[in-house]
């Protein structure tokens, strides 16, 4: 199989991404190009913040606190699992269908599907920090509170990042769809093909890759600097 | 510019899904509007034979394939130390690509259909099931392998009769995270014409609520099935767990 005609389509598509092109379907008005591209990446990288951050607020504080009193497994690992088990067009499908489209709507559907990993991860991450090290905490006058924000969450970081990065790939995947209920992401490039053609296509889910690998590069990044240097050395 | 066209050239996607449907003369399965229809749900459930096999086909066959390749690169790996950091960063680039946008990246080369959603789905299982199974095998006590060195084990037999099997809990950890986040995702297939229990979620002809419920039940219960069945076979493969609980 030659691999220059799909190399030759890739052209296209960053060429698409760059300069509006033809389209078959608006009648002579161009789709495409550097300012839609940009439109619509905003809109998607600001659903996924939004949506993640919905889903931090509720969850993480429930997780964290789970763990800290060791209650909860079966609802904290267990509906974790079986979150993972929700399809993601399901879910978008019927939200448009029963709920209705636009923002609103979308934002916490696409909350629902980072909840499970950054229970999950919350809770374990709480759960493995050493016993004899909370004592001591609370040996020397710590609240409970302080306990968890300045012992349990600095020393559960890395696992808990781990679950907000799963939960923000989960959240960037599925806005993808968003244009299903209305939400007008890159997957607008991507599902509306007899608009933006084969190029749209391809620029679209390009644009969608790349979005996902900086997510992830960043939040590596953040982690890595909300882990105590203490920890650090530990590790290496 | 409406926000959401047919999908005319991806197959039988189709957009008439919202369009409004007001009558109320009309059976319910031809009104968007009623959350489930147990009529139609009664007469209309044969019609989930045939996306539910596919759906099983495409999951089984990527994580299979999945497995595999994981699997084979965690022993090249755990053999040639320096692979470890490249490989951990390749599986986790196709883990990160979300696979809706991987499907499409893959049609210039794989074409529209099933083919394309097995690669891409396998692509994602690799990094779940390579990462579980280097955990398991790091986590073997130094003690048991020098015991077994002790005993006159080869390096072979080492790996083969020693790591492995005290690997299995992480490695069918791994197996059970990767199909069941691959059972949900592989309703995404019907973008690529893949066929599967997406096509009952969002199609032309069938595209209201009872039909979603339906599809999003069967892909839930067959998640709960592969989980089961992985957890089953832990059990039966390490049995000196059970003893270590009693």
């Amino acid at each position: 199989m030659s691999l220059l005609p799909p190399l030759a389509s890739f052209g296209g598509a960053i060429e698409f991404i760059f300069t509006p092109q033809e389209s078959n379907v608006t009648g002579g008005e161009k789709v495409g190009g550097f300012s839609q591209a940009l439109e619509l990446t905003v809109k998607q990288l600001e659903v996924t913040a939004l949506a993640l951050a919905l889903a931090l607020i509720v969850t993480l504080p429930l997780g964290l606190y789970l763990g800290h009193r060791g209650k909860g497994e079966l609802l904290a690992v267990g509906l974790g699992n079986a979150g993972r088990a929700i399809p993601e067009l399901a879910l978008i499908a019927l939200v448009a269908a029963l709920i209705g489209v636009g923002l609103a709507n979308v934002t916490p559907a696409l909350a629902i599907l980072g909840i499970p990993p950054i229970l999950t991860n919350a809770f374990v991450g709480v759960r493995q920090v050493d016993r004899a090290t909370v004592d001591a905490a609370r040996g020397m006058g710590m609240s409970e509170l302080e306990i968890i924000r300045r012992v349990e969450l600095p020393m559960a970081i890395p696992t808990v990042m781990g679950g907000v990065r799963g939960a923000a790939i989960a959240i960037v995947a599925t806005a993808t769809i968003a244009p299903l209920a209305g939400v007008e992401t890159l997957g607008d490039f991507i599902l509306n093909r007899n608009v933006y053609g084969e190029d749209g296509l391809l620029a679209g889910a390009i644009l969608v890759a790349l979005m996902a690998l900086a997510i992830e590069g960043g939040l590596a990044l953040l982690q890595r600097r909300l882990t105590s240097d203490g920890l650090k050395l530990k590790t290496a | 510019m409406s926000s959401w066209a047919p999908l005319a050239a991806a197959g039988e996607v189709g957009g008439d899904f919202f369009r409004e449907r007001d009558s109320d003369s009309l059976p319910c399965q031809a009104r968007s509007d009623e959350v489930f229809c147990f009529n139609w749900a009664r007469e209309n459930l044969d019609r989930f034979g045939t996306p539910t096999v596919q759906h099983l086909e495409i999951v089984a066959l990527a994580i299979l394939i999945g497995f595999a390749v994981a699997f084979a690169l965690a022993l090249l790996a755990h053999r040639v130390r320096w692979l470890q950091p490249p490989l951990l960063a390749v599986t986790g680039v196709l883990y990160t690509v979300p696979s809706i946008a991987f499907f499409f990246l893959m049609l210039p080369v794989t074409g529209l259909g099933k083919d394309t959603a097995i690669v891409v789905l396998a692509a994602y299982t690799l990094q779940i099931i390579y990462r579980n199974t280097m955990l398991g095998l790091a986590n073997v006590p130094a003690s048991v392998k020098d015991a077994a060195r002790g005993m006159g084990f080869t390096r072979r037999q080492i790996l083969w009769r020693i790591e492995l099997p005290l690997a299995i809990p992480e490695i069918i950890a791994g197996l059970r995270l990767a199909s069941v986040s691959t059972i949900a995702i592989a309703t995404l297939a019907v973008f690529i014409s893949a066929g599967g229990l997406g096509t009952q979620m969002y199609g032309a002809n069938l595209t209201f609520p009872t039909s979603i419920i339906i599809a999003a039940a069967i892909v839930i219960l067959m998640a709960l099935v592969f989980d089961g069945l992985l957890l089953f076979a832990k059990r039966l493969t390490t049995p000196w767990q059970k003893a270590r609980l009693a």
